[in-house]
């Protein structure tokens, strides 16, 4: 489904430059949830923006679909790039925009005719337990509300994959919980490919199928977690796991 | 208040003329600000459309215009003016150098409400596959939409001042009706009448301003 190989990426920074992300190969199969987990800076946001190219990636080829999208004109990226669900740490809700408005944005930018936008919305908000909210503005919700409306605007246009970066770090235990539920959820009912990046094992242990451990943009080890018990090889792969709930 | 009953026809013209200049000035200035300020917002180094070298330029340039004493532009943007509407002199005339001075100011206003729209809402419109124009239209604005109306109220406050200067080349207008009858003519009630009602126009602008702003504003 997913298929970075050999990717790099280094930041020019007032401290020389950076290698954000160190030559990350890695196959993520349709229908998992795969998750990156490493501590900040570990490269994993970067990644995870490699794959709909938000960042170019100075070399390697990012195949989804058995598609380059490194070799794609601007205008089929962001053709791409409509399929492609994507939600994050602060949500990034439209604030001037009511919940509807906000999650009929995707289906705007994609030209849906407007007759049709309706029911696809209100089945999107059904899948969060928000069809009650539709007419309020983001300020007036919570913050596992708001990271609900990004859930369902980000699954409106019916894409293949959803990428997560960090879509609990902001949230307390309990709001945790159950935003990594409803995406457990909508990879089942709708067998959506979750790529997750996160620095809580907790998220990753919850719902991921397999979790890549990453450490100076580099992929330590990958840990399959179906596994009734994974045996983590490397220090930093230890380390998360001992300390399970988290960094 | 005899005197200021008979001045009254005087005085309605001299409203009127400050609203001509403030109309056309301030749509001259939206009508070219606002897309200056948008280009300004997207070539700047980090954003959009980065073009590190035009952004220098058209930065100083605004930076130059903003520079120049209003009543120095007045003057400097004669031979222009001539050009423009055929004589220097008069309400119509005062609106050209109105325009230049008010144009880079609300671009900049502009610019700077756009880099208050959170990043992280323009990454998402991104992630979505929106190009440019949709990102302009659909996010920018609507983030921005308060703020923008905030800084065309405070453009509009600082332009009836400066249109006081149009006295100078017989603009006309509110304050020059005050210098030429209040100060001229030593008429210190006729004055104090005009000031005040340049503050109640001032308290009106900034009253209905502050209500549109607070009006699109769904963040509070």
């Amino acid at each position: 489904m997913i298929r970075l190989n050999d990717i790099n990426k280094t930041y020019e920074t007032a401290n020389g430059p950076l290698r954000a992300v160190n030559s990350v190969t890695v196959n993520i199969s349709a229908g998992e949830i795969f998750g990156f987990i490493g501590f900040s800076g570990a490269g994993k946001s970067t990644l995870l923006r490699c794959i709909n190219l938000l960042e170019k990636p100075d070399s390697g080829q990012v195949f989804v679909d058995g598609e380059d999208f490194t070799r794609l004109q601007k205008k089929e990226l962001l053709k791409r790039r409509q399929k492609i669900g994507m939600i994050f740490q602060h949500f990034n809700l439209i604030q001037n925009a009511t919940v509807y408005q906000n999650v009929a944005f995707p289906l705007e930018i994609a030209g849906l005719d407007k007759k049709l936008r309706r029911e696809r919305i209100l089945h999107s908000l059904e899948t969060v337990d928000l069809l009650e909210k539709e007419t309020a503005y983001p300020v007036k919700l919570s913050g596992g509300q708001k990271q609900r409306v990004a859930i369902a605007r980000a699954i409106v246009t019916n894409p293949k994959i959803l990428l997560c970066d960090e879509p609990t770090s902001a949230l307390d235990p309990q709001t945790t919980q159950s935003i990594l539920h409803y995406l457990k959820r909508i990879n089942q009912e709708f067998g959506i490919t979750i790529v997750l990046v996160t620095h809580e094992m907790e998220a990753a242990r919850k719902i991921c199928n397999r979790v890549s451990v990453m450490d100076g943009g580099k992929v330590v080890e990958t840990l399959n977690m179906s596994e009734s018990i994974p045996e983590p090889q490397s220090e930093l792969a230890k380390f998360l796991f001992v300390n399970g709930g988290g960094i | 208040m005899g005197i200021i009953l008979e001045l009254m026809p005087q005085i309605v013209k001299a409203f009127g003329e400050t609203f001509y200049m403030l109309i056309v000035t301030l749509s001259i200035a939206a009508l070219l600000g606002i897309p200056l300020g948008t280009y300004l917002y997207l070539i700047r180094p980090g954003s959009m459309l980065q073009k590190p070298k035009i952004y220098l330029v058209l930065d100083m340039l605004v930076n130059i215009v903003r520079s120049f004493p209003f009543l120095v532009l007045l003057v400097a943007v004669i031979p222009f003016t001539r050009f423009v509407v055929g004589t220097s002199l008069g309400t119509t005339a005062v609106i050209v150098p109105l325009s230049i001075s008010a144009t880079p100011d609300f671009a900049r206003l502009i610019e700077q409400v756009l880099l208050d729209v959170n990043r992280g809402v323009i990454e998402m419109a991104e992630a979505s596959g929106a190009n440019v124009f949709q990102i302009i239209w659909k996010v920018l604005y609507r983030e921005a939409r308060s703020g923008m109306v905030s800084s065309a109220t405070m453009l509009c406050v600082s332009f009836i001042s400066y249109s006081t200067v149009a006295g100078l080349v017989g603009g006309g207008g509110i304050g020059d009706f005050a210098i030429r009858y209040g100060y001229y003519r030593y008429q210190p009630k006729v004055m104090i009448f005009t000031v005040v009602l340049i503050i109640a126009l001032v308290q009106v602008i900034q009253t209905i301003g502050r209500s549109v702003s607070h009006r699109l504003d769904k963040r509070i």
